[in-house]
C-alpha cells in the first residue's frame, strides 16, 4: 500500500513538473534566450540589413562608442536625464504617497473617495495621460494659463520646449564622481559594520576606503581620459514637466502601499506608545515610520526600475525624437526600429538591463533567502 | 471641526482638485468645436457642447478599439489560466529548486523589454506573426506569465495544505485536486489576475508600437499616439480618443478598484 502511495505521489509530482514545463521553456527562450541574443547582437556591427549572423564580431566597440564616442553624446545625455528623472520621481512619489497615507489615516470622512481620486491615474495608460498632458504642457496655453482663471499673470515656463540646463557638469569628471560616491558608500558601510561589531568586514571596508581616498587625492581619477574633449551635461529643465506627470500618475500607488503598511500596524502598538506619553506626532515618528522602512525600500526598487525603463510617457508628451528629453528606452527604440542600427540599439538595451538588474537581482535574492528561512 | 481637521481636509481637497485638472481638461476639450479650441480660452467650458468630436473619434478609432479588444481578451484568459496552473504547482507541489526557478521566472517581469525586443521582433517576423494581433497575444501571454504566476502562487500558498492532503487521502491526483479543490476557490485570484492583465495589456505601448506600427492591426494606444503626435490636428479628436481609450480600464477601476489595488500591491510586496 505504501509503495503504491509512493508511486502515485511520484507520478503526481512528475505531472506537476510537466504542467510547469511549457511556461518554463517559454521563459527560458523568450526571456533568457532573447537576452542572450540581444547581448550577442550588441557585440556585432549588424545594421539591420541582412542577417545578424552575417555581421562581424566587433567586441565591445558599440559600448565604447556609446560612452566615449563623439557622435553618441545623445546617449550620455539620456543617461543623465534618467538619473535626474529617477531621483526627483522617487522622492516626489514617496513624499506625496506618504503624505496622502498619513492624512487618510487620521480618520477622515469619505476616505474611499480620496483614495479613488489619488489612485485613478494608475489605471490609465501613459498614452492617454500623455495625450492630455501634452496639451496641458503647451508653453503658451495649458497649465501656464491656469493663473489667468484667477485674474493672475500667466506663467511663462516653457516646459517641454525649455532648452535650459542646470546642474551642469563635465562628463570627464565622471570617474571622480564615481570615486566620491564609492568613498561615501564605503564610509557608510564600515560605520554600519562597526556598529554591529563586525570587525573584519569593517576593517576591510576601511582599507578599501583609504585606497580610494589616496587614489582620489593623488589625482588618479583625473588621469582617466574617457573623452578627448570636455563635454557638458546636466539637468534639462524640459524634464520637469515629465517628472511632474510621472509623479501625478504614480504617487497614488505609493499611497496604497503606505496605507496598507500603516493599517497593518496593530492598534495596541500605537496605544502602548500613547500610554508612554507619546503625542500623535511621536507615535508616527517612533512606531509607524520604522515599520514603513521595508515598504519604502520595496517602493524605491519598484519606482526605480519603472523610471529606468520609462518610455511611453515621454514618447507621447515630448515626442520620440526630442533630444532634450531623451531616455535610453526611447533612444533604443529609435536607434533600432527607426534608424536600423540594431547592434547599437542592442547595446543600449543591454545597458538598460544591467541598470535594472543591479537593483532587481539583490531584491529577488533577498526575497528568496527570507522565504527559505520561513 | 478643530483647526487640525480643517488643515487636513484643506490639503486633501487641494490635491483632489490638482489631480482632477487633467480630467477636467480632457473632458472640456473633447466637447469643443475644433474651430473654437484656442490656447487662450483652453480652460473655459465648451459653449455650446460639440458632440461631433466623439462621432469622428469613434469612426477613426473603432478599428483600433476592436483590435485592442481582440488582443486583450484571449491574452488575458490564456495568461490567467497558465498562471493559475503554474501557481498551483509552485505553491503546492514544490520540488527541489522550485523556489529558485520561481525567482528566475520573476526576473522576467522586471526586465526592460527593450532587452528582448529585437529578437522578439525578428522571431515574430520569421514565423509570420509580425504586424498581427496573434503575435501581440503571444508576447503578452509569455511576458505576463511571471506576474500571473506570482499572484496565483501567493494566493494558493494561503490555502491550508490539509485540504490538499485530504484530497490525496481520498485518492485524488494532481489534476482532480486542481479541478475539485483549488479551481473552485480560485475566483478571487482570477478576478485580481484578470483585472490586472486586462489593464496592463489594454494600456501597453512598447510591444504594440514595435510589432504593429503602420499596419491595420494597431491597438488603440498606438493609434492615439499617432494622432497626438501630429501638430496640425484638431485637438478635440485626440481628447475624445483619449477618453475612449481610458474608459474600459477606468470603469474596471471604478467598479472593481479593490481587486485592482490587490494586483498593484502583488507586484511590489515580496513574493
Amino acid at each position: 500500500m505504501t509503495a503504491l502511495n509512493k508511486m502515485l505521489k511520484h507520478k503526481d509530482q512528475i505531472m506537476a513538473i510537466l504542467v510547469l514545463l511549457p511556461s518554463l521553456v517559454l521563459i527560458a527562450i523568450f526571456v533568457y534566450g532573447f537576452i542572450f541574443q540581444t547581448g550577442y547582437n550588441s557585440l556585432t556591427d549588424w545594421q539591420g540589413v541582412g542577417e545578424p549572423e552575417d555581421s562581424n564580431f566587433i567586441g565591445l566597440e558599440n559600448y565604447k562608442k556609446l560612452f566615449t564616442g563623439l557622435l553618441d553624446i545623445r546617449f550620455r545625455q539620456s543617461l543623465v536625464n534618467t538619473f535626474f528623472f529617477t531621483i526627483f520621481f522617487i522622492v516626489g512619489c514617496l513624499s506625496l504617497g506618504l503624505l496622502f497615507a498619513i492624512l487618510l489615516d487620521q480618520g477622515v470622512r469619505f476616505e474611499g473617495f480620496f483614495r479613488l481620486i489619488f489612485l485613478y491615474p494608475m489605471s490609465l495608460s501613459f498614452i492617454v495621460t500623455g495625450t492630455v498632458w501634452n496639451w496641458l504642457l503647451n508653453p503658451v496655453g495649458g497649465i501656464n494659463r491656469l493663473p489667468t482663471m484667477f485674474n493672475l499673470e500667466s506663467w511663462n515656463f516653457k516646459w517641454i520646449a525649455s532648452r535650459t540646463q542646470i546642474l551642469q557638469f563635465d562628463w570627464l569628471q565622471l570617474p571622480k564622481f564615481f570615486g566620491i560616491a564609492l568613498l561615501l558608500t564605503l564610509v557608510y558601510l564600515s560605520y554600519r559594520y562597526w556598529r554591529r561589531e563586525k570587525n573584519v568586514p569593517a576593517l576591510a571596508t576601511i582599507i578599501v576606503g583609504v585606497v580610494t581616498l589616496v587614489w582620489l587625492l593623488s589625482g588618479g581619477a583625473d588621469k582617466i581620459q574617457i573623452l578627448k574633449v570636455p563635454e557638458t551635461h546636466g539637468f534639462n529643465l524640459a524634464m520637469v514637466g515629465v517628472i511632474i506627470v510621472a509623479i501625478w500618475q504614480m504617487a497614488g500607488y505609493m499611497m496604497a502601499m503606505y496605507l496598507a503598511g500603516i493599517r497593518g500596524v496593530p492598534e495596541e502598538l500605537r496605544e502602548a506608545a500613547r500610554v508612554d506619553g507619546a503625542g500623535e506626532l511621536q507615535v508616527y515618528l517612533r512606531v509607524i515610520l520604522p515599520i514603513l522602512k521595508p515598504i519604502t525600500l520595496s517602493a524605491m526598487i519598484v519606482l526605480g526600475h519603472i523610471s529606468l525603463k520609462i518610455f511611453d510617457l515621454i514618447y507621447v508628451i515630448a515626442g520620440p525624437d526630442n533630444a532634450t528629453t531623451d531616455v535610453p528606452g526611447i533612444l533604443m527604440f529609435m536607434t533600432s526600429f527607426r534608424g536600423n542600427q540594431f547592434a547599437k540599439g542592442a547595446a543600449i538595451a543591454m545597458v538598460m538591463l544591467l541598470m535594472v538588474a543591479v537593483i532587481i537581482v539583490p531584491y529577488l535574492v533577498s526575497t528568496l533567502r527570507s522565504e527559505q528561512e520561513l | 471641526m478643530t483647526k487640525k481637521r480643517i488643515l487636513i481636509y484643506g490639503i486633501l481637497i487641494f490635491f483632489v482638485l490638482l489631480f482632477l485638472v487633467p480630467a477636467y481638461m480632457v473632458v472640456i476639450t473633447s466637447l469643443k468645436n475644433p474651430l473654437q479650441i484656442d490656447l487662450k480660452t483652453a480652460w473655459n467650458l465648451p459653449h455650446p457642447f460639440h458632440l461631433q468630436g466623439f462621432v469622428e473619434a469613434w469612426e477613426k478609432f473603432r478599428p483600433n478599439i476592436i483590435n485592442s479588444i481582440s488582443l486583450v481578451i484571449p491574452a488575458t484568459i490564456i495568461s490567467a489560466l497558465l498562471g493559475s496552473l503554474n501557481g498551483y504547482v509552485l505553491a503546492k507541489w514544490k520540488f527541489p529548486a522550485s523556489n529558485l526557478i520561481f525567482m528566475l521566472m520573476l526576473f522576467g517581469m522586471f526586465i526592460p523589454y527593450q532587452s528582448i525586443l529585437i529578437p522578439l521582433f525578428r522571431f515574430l517576423k520569421d514565423v509570420g506573426l509580425y504586424g498581427n494581433i496573434l503575435g501581440l497575444i503571444v508576447a503578452h501571454v509569455v511576458y505576463g506569465l511571471p506576474i500571473t504566476t506570482l499572484i496565483f502562487r501567493n494566493y494558493y500558498t494561503e490555502i491550508p495544505t490539509e485540504m490538499i492532503e485530504a484530497g490525496k487521502i481520498d485518492g485524488a491526483g494532481f489534476f482532480s485536486i486542481y479541478t475539485n479543490i483549488i479551481f473552485p476557490i480560485s475566483v478571487p485570484g482570477f478576478v485580481v489576475v484578470i483585472i490586472w492583465q486586462f489593464t496592463q495589456i489594454w494600456n501597453e505601448f512598447l510591444f504594440a508600437v514595435t510589432l504593429t506600427s503602420g499596419t491595420k492591426n494597431e491597438p488603440i494606444t498606438v493609434a492615439l499616439s499617432n494622432l497626438a503626435g501630429g501638430r496640425a490636428v484638431q485637438w478635440n479628436l485626440p481628447m475624445a480618443g483619449a477618453i475612449m481609450a481610458a474608459l474600459p480600464t477606468l470603469l474596471v477601476y471604478l467598479f472593481l478598484g479593490r481587486y485592482f489595488i490587490r494586483g498593484l500591491l502583488a507586484g511590489s510586496v515580496k513574493g
